[in-house]
C-alpha cells in the first residue's frame, strides 16, 4: 500500500481513562477512510491527534516519512471540518475560506481564483460575501469543507460532519462528499458513529471500540466477513449462533450443520448469520440449488411479521426458545411454523471480543 | 401563559418607583439648572440659561472638564493594558484553577473605595511606603513630593480601582469565545499569536468597550479619589459639582454641571450601543 | 508528558505579567494590614514595633460602633428594596411588554454606570422639593435605587437559565400563577437571589458618592471614616479598614460558595455588560 499516514502504537489516556490503546493504521494515498465507532470509543480523539489538537501519550505518527506528532497544528499539512462547522463568525464566507491561505501568505493575486475555486466545488459560489450566521446548517457545512480544502492539504480529517444535518439532506451530502473526494484525490479520514454511512462512502473501514481497532476492511469484506462478534453486530443486523463445535459440525440451538474447512477443533463457537442468507423455503423456484453441500434446514415458530417495504423483517423462535431473525422478500401474512434453510458457509465464524 | 394580573403586578412597582425616584429627580435636576441663586443664598426660580452660559464663558470649568476627561482617558487605557492580559491568562492559560484566580481578581473590588484610597495616600505620601521603600534602597534621599497630591497620584489610585472593572467584562467575552475557533484557526496554519489577533480579539471587542465605557464614565464622574490624594492640581470636575453643593453654596450651576454630565453619559452610552451592534456577530 | 497547551511560546511572559497585575492590585491592601500593626502609624519603612494598641482604640470607640450599626441597617432595609424592586423589574423585563420597555429598562440599569454624585444630587433635590429631612431615611431609599440595578441584573441572568418549561408544568397540574411563582419560580431563583442580596449588602456598606448627599444627622461608617480622614490622618483607620477587609473576603467566600453551587463563573461577569448592552438581556 502506498502509505501516506502512519500510526504507530498509539495511546492516550485522559484523567486516568484510556480513551485509545496503542492502535497501529496505515492510510493510503488518495483513500476514503472511515473510522467508525460509538460515543467514548476513543475516534474523534484519533482524529484529535492526527489534526495536533492532542500529543499521543506514546507512539508516534507519521506523514510521508516525517515525523507529524512533534508538530504544532498550524505546522501540519492537515485541515479539518469541525462537527459544528466553526466558521468565524467575524468574516465572511469569501474571508473564511481565504483565510488559511492568507496566514499561509499565499500570494495576493491567487487568493480570489482560489478561493471562488474552492466555492464552486462545494456549490456555494453565490454566498460569497454572506456572514456564515445567516447559512443554514448544510450551507454553513459545505463552507467548512471549502475552507479545508483550499489549502490543500494531503489529509482531510472530517468530525461526524453530516451528524447535524437532516435524512435526506444528509444522504445527498454523502453522495456529493465521495464524489468530491475522488475529483480532488485527497485523503480523506472520516470520522462518525454511523455505520450505514461509513458502507457508502469509504474505501476502508476502521472499526474502533473502547480505543481498539476491532477490525479494519472494505466495506464488503467487513460486512460479509466480519472477525468479531461485535463487528457483526454493530455493521448492519445479524444473528449470533453460540454453538458446541466437535468433528466439524456446529450444533446451536437444535440446527447442525458442517463448517468448512476440515477442523479437528472442539469446543464453543459463535458464528454469525445474516438475517438476509435465511430463507423462507418455497420461496424460491425448486430448481436453485445451494451450493457446498447442501442447505442447512430448520423449523421455527414465526413470532413477529415487520414490513420493511421491499423486504420483511421475521422474527422467528427456535425449539429452545432462542430467536433468529430473518429477512425477506415482502410477503403476505405469514404465521404458525414455517420452515427455514441457510447454506452452511454464511454462518461466519467470529471471534468474540474481550469484554472491556 | 401569564396573566395580567401577573403582568401589572410585576411591571407596575418597578416602575412607580423608577418614576418617583429616577425620573423625576432628574427631572428636578433639569430645571434647578435653570434657575439662579440670590445673593441671600436662596434659590429663585428664574429660567434662565445664564447657569450654562457661565461654563462656556468661564475658562475653569472647560479647564477642568477636559483634565477631568484626560484621567479619565489615562485611567481607561491603563485598566485596559492591566485588566486585558489578565483576563486573558484568566481565560485561556490558567485552565487548571480559573475559579480562584478568579475570585483573586474580585476580592479587591469589595474592599471599601475609601480604604483603598487611603492606603494609596499612606502609599504615595512624602512620609510614606513609597518614598520610605525608595530611601531605605538608597534609591532618593529625600522623598519625592509628586507622587502624592497631583494628577498622578488620581491616575494611579483610580487606574488600582477600575482595573477590576475592565477585567470582569472582557473576561465574560473571552469565554465566549468558542474554542472551537481557536482550533479552526491554528488547523488552517496560524500561529497562536496571529490566531490571538485575527480571531480572538475582534470577537473580544464587545467586552473591550464595556470595559472601558465603564472605567471613562466611573472615571470621569469620581469625586474621592481628587480629595484623597489630588490635591489643589488633581481636582476633577466631580469636586467642584460637590462644592457648588456645599460651601460654595449655587445649587443651580451644580445642576447645571450634573445635568451635562448626564447628558454626556447617556450619549456615551448611546454611540457605544450603536458600535457595539456592529461588532456583534451572531 | 508531552502535552502542549493551546497557547504555549508567550505564556510565559504572559503569566508574569499576570503575577504583576495581581501585585499591584494587592498593594495597597497588603500595605494596609501590615501597617495597621505598625506602632509608628503609617509612615517609614519598614514597619516596627508591631502592636495591637490601634486594635484596641477601635474596639473603645463608640462613634465607630454606632455608624456601623447604623449602616448595618440602612444596608439590610437596602437589601430589601433592592431586591424586591429588582426581582420584579427583571421579571417585567423578562416577560412582558409593554410600551416604553426599551427606556425602562435603560433607566433601571443607568445608577450602574452613571457617576453616584449624579445620583445622589437628584435624590436630594427630590427629598429638598418634598419636603423631607434628609436622614437615615433618605440615605437608605438612596441606596436602595441606585441599587436596583445590581439586584435586577444578577436575577435576571437567573431567569434566563430557569426552564420555562417547569413554568408551564406547575400550570399544567393546576397550581396557579401565585403558587406556581412561590414554589417554582422563586426556588430555582434562590442563588441569584443570594448572591444579589450579598452583593448589594456590600455595596451599600460601602456607599459614598450617593450617601455624600443624602447625609443627614447620623452618619454611615464610610462617611464617619471620611470625616476622620478629613481632620487628618490616624492609624486606626488602618485598623478599622483591615478588619472592614476580613469581612469583605468572608462575605465573598460566602457568595463565592453560592454561585459556583452549578452555576459559570463567567454567568455573574457577564450580565453587567449585557445588561449595558440592552438589547442581547
Amino acid at each position: 500500500m502506498n502509505s501516506l499516514l502512519s500510526i504507530r502504537n498509539v495511546a492516550k489516556k485522559f484523567q486516568n481513562r484510556e480513551v485509545l490503546r496503542g492502535i497501529s493504521l496505515d492510510v493510503a494515498s488518495g483513500e476514503f477512510l472511515t473510522i467508525l465507532g460509538e460515543s467514548g470509543s476513543g475516534k474523534t480523539t484519533l482524529l484529535r491527534l492526527i489534526a495536533g489538537f492532542e500529543q499521543p501519550d506514546s507512539g508516534e505518527i507519521w506523514m510521508a516519512d516525517e515525523r507529524l506528532d512533534t508538530l504544532p497544528p498550524h505546522r501540519r499539512h492537515v485541515n479539518t471540518v469541525f462537527q459544528s462547522y466553526a466558521l468565524f463568525p467575524h468574516l465572511s464566507v469569501f474571508e473564511n475560506i481565504a483565510y488559511g491561505l492568507r496566514v499561509q501568505h499565499v500570494a495576493k493575486a491567487e487568493i480570489p481564483s482560489r478561493v471562488e475555486q474552492a466555492l464552486a466545488m462545494v456549490k456555494m459560489a453565490e454566498f460569497e460575501h454572506s456572514a456564515p450566521s445567516r447559512l443554514s446548517g448544510g450551507q454553513q457545512q459545505r463552507v467548512a469543507l471549502a475552507r479545508a480544502l483550499v489549502n490543500r492539504p494531503q489529509v482531510l480529517l472530517l468530525d461526524e460532519p453530516l451528524s447535524a444535518l437532516d435524512a435526506n439532506l444528509r444522504r445527498q451530502m454523502q453522495i456529493e462528499l465521495k464524489l468530491l473526494q475522488r475529483e480532488v484525490g485527497i485523503t480523506f479520514i472520516f470520522v462518525t458513529h454511523d455505520q450505514e454511512e461509513a458502507m457508502a462512502l469509504s474505501d476502508r473501514i476502521a472499526l474502533l471500540r473502547a480505543g481498539d481497532l476491532e477490525q479494519v476492511a472494505s466495506p464488503r469484506e467487513i460486512y460479509v466477513r466480519p472477525a468479531t462478534a461485535y463487528t457483526a453486530k454493530f455493521i448492519g443486523q445479524t444473528n449470533l449462533l453460540r454453538a458446541q463445535v466437535s468433528g466439524g459440525v456446529a450444533t446451536a440451538s437444535g440446527i447442525s450443520w458442517r463448517i468448512a474447512g476440515t477442523s479437528s477443533e472442539s469446543g464453543a463457537a459463535t458464528f454469525s448469520l445474516r438475517p438476509e442468507c435465511i430463507r423462507l423455503l418455497g420461496q424460491f423456484a425448486p430448481g436453485v440449488r445451494m451450493a457446498d453441500g447442501g442447505p442447512v434446514r430448520f423449523r421455527a415458530q414465526i413470532k413477529t411479521q415487520t414490513f420493511g417495504g421491499a423486504t420483511d423483517l421475521l422474527e422467528v423462535a427456535l425449539s429452545d426458545e432462542s430467536s433468529l431473525r430473518v429477512r425477506i422478500p415482502s410477503h403476505g401474512s405469514l404465521q404458525g411454523e414455517a420452515e427455514f434453510e441457510f447454506a452452511a458457509a454464511d454462518a461466519v465464524s467470529v471471534r468474540e471480543s474481550e469484554p472491556n | 401563559m401569564y396573566t395580567r394580573a401577573y403582568k401589572a403586578t410585576v411591571a407596575i412597582p418597578p416602575l412607580l418607583w423608577v418614576t418617583i425616584f429616577l425620573l423625576i429627580p432628574y427631572a428636578i435636576l433639569f430645571c434647578y439648572s435653570f434657575w439662579q441663586v440670590s445673593p441671600l443664598q436662596v434659590i429663585v426660580h428664574a429660567w434662565t440659561f445664564d447657569n450654562y452660559r457661565e461654563l462656556v464663558r468661564n475658562p475653569i470649568y472647560l479647564q477642568v472638564l477636559f483634565r477631568s476627561m484626560r484621567i479619565a482617558g489615562a485611567v481607561t487605557i491603563l485598566a485596559l493594558l492591566l485588566g486585558y492580559p489578565l483576563a486573558y491568562f484568566l481565560s485561556f492559560c490558567a485552565t487548571r484553577r480559573k475559579d480562584l484566580f478568579y475570585q483573586l481578581v474580585i476580592i479587591p473590588l469589595w474592599v471599601s473605595y475609601l480604604v483603598r484610597g487611603y492606603a494609596w495616600k499612606t502609599i504615595l505620601g512624602s512620609d510614606g511606603v513609597l518614598n520610605g521603600f525608595l530611601q531605605y534602597l538608597h534609591i532618593t534621599s529625600h522623598p519625592v513630593e509628586f507622587f502624592l497630591y497631583s494628577p498622578f497620584a488620581v491616575i494611579l489610585t483610580l487606574t488600582h480601582i477600575y482595573t477590576p472593572f475592565t477585567f470582569l467584562p472582557i473576561f465574560a467575552s473571552l469565554e465566549h469565545v468558542p474554542r472551537n475557533l481557536v482550533e479552526a484557526s491554528q488547523d488552517l496554519g496560524a500561529s497562536p499569536f496571529r490566531t490571538f489577533w485575527r480571531v480572538v480579539f475582534p470577537l473580544s471587542l464587545p467586552g473591550v468597550l464595556a470595559g472601558a465605557t465603564f472605567a471613562f464614565v466611573l472615571t470621569l464622574g469620581d469625586f474621592l479619589a481628587p480629595l484623597l490624594v489630588g490635591g489643589p492640581s488633581g481636582i476633577m470636575i466631580s469636586n467642584i459639582v460637590v462644592s457648588l453643593f456645599g460651601a460654595a453654596y449655587n445649587w443651580p450651576l451644580g445642576a447645571a454641571i450634573s445635568f451635562g454630565m448626564l447628558v454626556l453619559v447617556v450619549t456615551l452610552l448611546f454611540l457605544v450601543e450603536r458600535v457595539e451592534k456592529k461588532l456583534s456577530f451572531s | 508528558m508531552r502535552s502542549r497547551s493551546v497557547a504555549s511560546p508567550g505564556s510565559r511572559w504572559l503569566s508574569a505579567y499576570a503575577a504583576l497585575v495581581y501585585a499591584f492590585l494587592y498593594l495597597p491592601i497588603v500595605v494596609l494590614a501590615v501597617y495597621s500593626f505598625n506602632a509608628g502609624g503609617v509612615g517609614g519603612f519598614p514597619p516596627r514595633n508591631l502592636t495591637l494598641s490601634w486594635y484596641r482604640l477601635l474596639f473603645q470607640d463608640d462613634a465607630i460602633w454606632s455608624t456601623l450599626l447604623n449602616s448595618f441597617i440602612v444596608a439590610l432595609v437596602a437589601v430589601a428594596i433592592s431586591i424586591i424592586l429588582g426581582l420584579m423589574a427583571a421579571l417585567a423585563l423578562d416577560r412582558v411588554n409593554f410600551p416604553g420597555k426599551a427606556l425602562f429598562r435603560r433607566i433601571v440599569l443607568l445608577p450602574l454606570i452613571l457617576p453616584g454624585i449624579i445620583t445622589g444630587l437628584s435624590l436630594l433635590m427630590l427629598f429638598v422639593a418634598a419636603g423631607m429631612k434628609l436622614s437615615l431615611v433618605t440615605i437608605t431609599l438612596g441606596h436602595g435605587t441606585a441599587l436596583i440595578s445590581v439586584a435586577t441584573t444578577e436575577i435576571f441572568a437567573g431567569l434566563q437559565k430557569l426552564d420555562r418549561a417547569q413554568e408551564e408544568a406547575s400550570l399544567d397540574l393546576g397550581a396557579n400563577q401565585l403558587t406556581t411563582f412561590w414554589r417554582i419560580t422563586l426556588p430555582n431563583l434562590r442563588v441569584s437571589l443570594i448572591a444579589a442580596a450579598l452583593l448589594i449588602f456590600t455595596l451599600s456598606l460601602d456607599e459614598i458618592a450617593v450617601s455624600f448627599f443624602l447625609i443627614g444627622r447620623n452618619n454611615t461608617l464610610p462617611l464617619e471614616i471620611w470625616s476622620r480622614l478629613r481632620r487628618g490622618i490616624t492609624p486606626e483607620i488602618n485598623a478599622i479598614s483591615t478588619v472592614i477587609l476580613l469581612f469583605s473576603i468572608i462575605l465573598i467566600l460566602v457568595w463565592y460558595r453560592l454561585r459556583t453551587h452549578g452555576e459559570n463563573i463567567d454567568e455573574n461577569a457577564a450580565a453587567l455588560p449585557t445588561a449595558i448592552q440592552g438589547d442581547r438581556a
